[in-house]
Parts: C-alpha cells; sequence; structure tokens
C-alpha cells in the first residue's frame, strides 16, 4: 500500500498544481496578516479562506484527479493488489497532498503571527477540513461514472456545505422563531463540517458575544474541553463515514 | 487451474455473460474467438476481478478469487486497449510495476522490452505514444513477470508486422514452457499455430469449447479460419 500511496503522491506532485495551491495559499495569508495590523482580524479574514477555499479547492482537485487516474486504477486493478488498498491509497496521497499544501501554504503563517493555540486549532480544522473534502469527493466520484457529472455534484456538495446550508438553518430558524432553537441548532450544525468548524473557530475568537443567547449556549458547549473533543470526533467521523461509503461502493464497481 | 462456474453478468439490460462454465489447465493456449460484444471482454475482466460477476463462482487454482487478491501475482494481463497515466513515461511505468510486483522469487523477464527496443525510448511520456507502441508497452509488462497465466485480449491488434511477428514467437515460447494462454483476436489466421484449444462465444454465451484437433476433424478443414467460418454457417 505504502508504495502505491508514494506513486500517487508523486503523481499529483508533478501536476503542480497543488504547487500553485500551495503559493496561492501562501501569499493570500501573509498579505492578510500583514495588512492587519490586529492578529485577531487577521485570523477572521484565514477563517473566511479557510471555510470556503481550502474545501472548495480540495473537493474540486481530488474530483478531477480521480476521475483522471482511471486509466492508473485500472491498471493497478489487474496488479496483485487489494481493491481496499488502492482506494485507501488514492484517499492518502490525495489527503497528504492537500494537508501538506495547506500546512506550508496556510498553517507556517497562522503559527507564525498566532503562535497560540488557537492557531494550532484553527491549523488543525483547515487540515480536518481538507481531508473530510477529500473524501466527500471520492464518494461523488465513485457515484457516477460520467467525468462532468461527477465533477458537477462535487460543486453542489460544495455549494451546499458552503452556503445552502445555511441558508436552510435560516429558514428553520424563522419558521419555528416562536420555540428554543439553540439545543437543537447544536445538533443541525453537526450535520456540516464546514458550519461546526466555523463555530468552533468563531468561539475561540471571543466574537461569540455577538451571537447572543445561542452563542452563549454554543459557548458552554463548544467552549469546554468534553465538547471540544466531541466536535472533533465529529468531524473525523466526516473524514471517515463518506470514505467508508465509497470504498464499499469502489468494491462492487465494474471497471 | 482456472475453473468458471456459471457466471453471469448484466449491463444494463444488456446480458454480457450469461451461464458460463469453463475449465482450463495449465499448458493449455485458448483462443477466445467470438463476434463484438459476446462478452469475451467481459469474461477476461470477471477472472481478473475488474468486473463482479452478479452470480457464479471463479475458481483459481482451486481457490474462489472473490475474496482473494494474491492470485494476480500469477496473472500477466494484456488489455485491449492499454491506458496509462498520462504524465508517466515508459521508463517510470515499467519501474513501478517491477516496484509493485517485486519479489524475491520472481525471475524477470525482460526480453519483450528489448527485442521491442523499448530502452531507448524510456524517457517518452505515454500521452505521446503511438496506439501500436503503447500495445508493446502492454504486452512487455503482460511478460515481465513470469506469470503462470497469461492473458492476451488482442495483443496483435495495431502492432506492426515485425512487433507482431516477435510477440508471436514469444506466446509459443512461453506456452511451451506449459504456462496457460488465454488470447482473443479477430484475425483468426495469426492464431492457427499458437492454439490448442478453441472457445466460441456469441451473445454472452459459450457456444463450444473444443481442442483444435477435435474441431479440423469435424469440420474437414486444416485452417482455422475455414473451420470457424464452416460452423458459423451451420448454426
Amino acid at each position: 500500500m505504502g508504495k502505491v500511496i508514494k506513486y500517487v503522491v508523486l503523481d499529483i506532485l508533478r501536476s503542480k498544481i497543488v504547487l500553485a495551491y500551495t503559493l496561492f495559499l501562501l501569499v493570500v495569508s501573509f498579505s492578510v496578516f500583514s495588512l492587519e495590523d490586529n492578529n485577531a482580524k487577521g485570523l477572521l479574514s484565514m477563517l473566511n479562506l479557510i471555510l470556503f477555499i481550502v474545501p472548495l479547492i480540495s473537493i474540486i482537485f481530488s474530483t478531477i484527479y480521480i476521475y483522471n487516474s482511471s486509466e492508473f486504477i485500472e491498471l493497478l486493478l489487474s496488479q496483485p493488489l487489494k481493491r481496499k488498498s488502492i482506494w485507501l491509497s488514492l484517499f492518502s496521497g490525495l489527503s497528504i497532498s492537500l494537508t501538506l499544501a495547506f500546512v506550508f501554504g496556510a498553517g507556517i503563517a497562522i503559527l507564525f503571527f498566532e503562535p497560540t493555540v488557537t492557531g494550532c486549532i484553527i491549523v488543525l480544522i483547515g487540515v480536518l477540513l481538507s481531508i473530510i473534502f477529500v473524501s466527500i469527493a471520492m464518494l461523488a466520484a465513485v457515484a457516477t461514472r460520467d467525468k462532468a457529472k461527477g465533477i458537477g455534484l462535487a460543486i453542489l456538495l460544495w455549494l451546499y456545505f458552503a452556503l445552502v446550508f445555511d441558508g436552510l438553518v435560516l429558514l428553520l430558524l424563522f419558521q419555528f422563531a416562536d420555540y428554543p432553537l439553540e439545543k437543537p441548532m447544536m445538533l443541525v450544525s453537526a450535520l456540516n463540517p464546514i458550519d461546526l468548524s466555523r463555530i468552533l473557530i468563531l468561539l475561540r475568537l471571543d466574537v461569540s458575544a455577538l451571537m447572543g443567547y445561542t452563542g452563549a449556549v454554543f459557548k458552554d458547549f463548544f467552549g469546554t474541553t468534553y465538547g471540544f473533543n466531541i466536535s472533533l470526533l465529529i468531524l473525523c467521523c466526516w473524514a471517515l463515514i463518506p470514505l467508508g461509503i465509497s470504498l464499499k461502493k469502489f468494491n462492487k464497481k465494474d471497471l | 487451474m482456472i475453473e468458471i462456474q456459471n457466471i453471469s453478468k448484466q449491463f444494463g439490460k444488456l446480458k454480457a455473460l450469461d451461464q458460463v462454465s469453463l475449465t482450463c489447465t495449465s499448458g493449455e493456449c485458448i483462443a477466445l474467438i467470438g463476434p463484438n460484444g459476446s462478452g469475451k471482454t467481459t469474461l477476461i475482466k470477471c477472472i481478473l476481478g475488474m468486473v463482479v460477476p452478479d452470480s457464479g463462482t471463479i475458481l483459481f487454482s482451486n481457490k474462489n478469487i472473490a475474496k482473494d487478491w494474491k492470485y494476480r501475482s500469477q496473472i500477466g494481463y494484456m488489455p485491449q486497449i492499454g491506458r496509462y497515466p498520462d504524465n508517466m513515461n515508459i521508463g517510470q511505468i515499467i519501474g513501478m510495476m517491477k516496484d509493485i510486483r517485486k519479489s524475491e522469487h520472481i525471475q524477470l523477464d525482460e526480453e519483450l522490452i528489448e527485442k521491442f527496443d523499448l530502452n531507448n525510448m524510456l524517457n517518452k511520456r505515454m500521452r505521446t505514444l503511438s496506439g501500436g507502441t503503447r500495445q508493446k508497452v502492454s504486452a512487455s509488462l503482460a511478460f515481465l513477470f513470469n506469470a503462470n497465466v497469461l492473458i492476451l485480449d488482442e495483443p496483435t491488434a495495431g502492432l506492426d508486422p515485425v512487433a507482431s511477428e516477435i510477440l508471436k514467437e514469444k506466446i509459443i515460447k512461453e506456452k511451451q514452457k506449459g504456462k496457460l494462454i488465454f488470447i482473443t483476436s479477430h484475425i483468426l489466421s495469426e492464431l492457427d499455430d499458437i492454439v490448442t484449444q478453441i472457445i466460441y462465444m456469441q451473445d454472452g454465451k459459450l457456444k463450444f469449447h473444443k481442442s483444435i484437433d477435435d474441431l479440423r476433424n469435424e469440420t474437414g478443414e486444416v485452417k482455422l479460419a475455414k473451420a470457424i467460418a464452416n460452423i458459423m454457417l451451420q448454426k
């Protein structure tokens, strides 16, 4: 399995797109921190980068990569290799490259300007989001044979998690404004890795005071170590469950 | 060596394989023939585990291949259309395959790489190769690991006459070592001096499985092409 991961990572590095992504993150993060006099403001700008750009690049790059390596997968399948290890190697290869890109591109700048626990948590969440969206991309890519459909599905999934989901939540809030929704909202936020990450980071940044009573309830739960660990666990589930389903589908797929 | 029991496979409405059963032992050289779309490639892909049959079992050395994957180390496969990662070159592909399949007791067989003169174009990217050169790479990879079973899907399609002759000689040489060889081809005349058994497929069904001598006796024809044509007309 290690050998296949090696070839996947080499192949990804050769395509130079990940390199461009790293440079982009590097330029953006250093300029954000040098433009703002206050590092907390810089972190807020980085937050948006992490919550939108990182998942977008992760999901689209991974989907396209899986489709483009259909030849490679076919070649490997006729060799004495387990299907499971081929699929997991692709996942690991993509995750490793995108995580490295994020850590070198954004992580170093964040830790340089904000060498605190908060900085570490933000980097950790960026890494988790990269991996989660690789896993969702693998599910999108295995679900349909057609490349255009698969990439479309990946973009739709990103739109859903990044934008549509929040709209739905707002709709829900307005419809049921007469009821106490603070506790159910915590459950709902677990349904979207981007939302969950946003809450985790915002609570660390002390702007949660702006979120009113819901913010206080959130702080009560997510602010504690227990709540934080639970959320990290949920994020890990978000990485593992789509991967598990895609693996099951891949095992039965005809090539 | 390979035992196929009642496998069926359906793609949408199309029955690609319909209750196919087959037994092959080592030392045989089997020609798999039939019209386009008769299920030859699907059958081969089932043996390789690339297509999962809807029902039926395939035994390789008496072991069910459904839960096994190690058996593929005994197979050399040459696909009909060799598709390789575009931005790797020939040397990297060969190196990668050696790296993946490497083990101490395998004697590498680089005869085809030398005869096809691939060593002089190791730096060529796969995307820039012509169809024939790709076939040469596929063939070299199939024979590289000295596998006991060789599965060749249209091996000579796209090869020039010289390369085609080299490949044929190699196939005969491997056959004499007692390996099990599957060949699908539409060019029956070139199978004449290679194969020992004929499997004829049509519409996903196995029509017959006979040794070439039986076939010649039955039809009274010496040439394989004529014998098959004779049988096809009878049906």
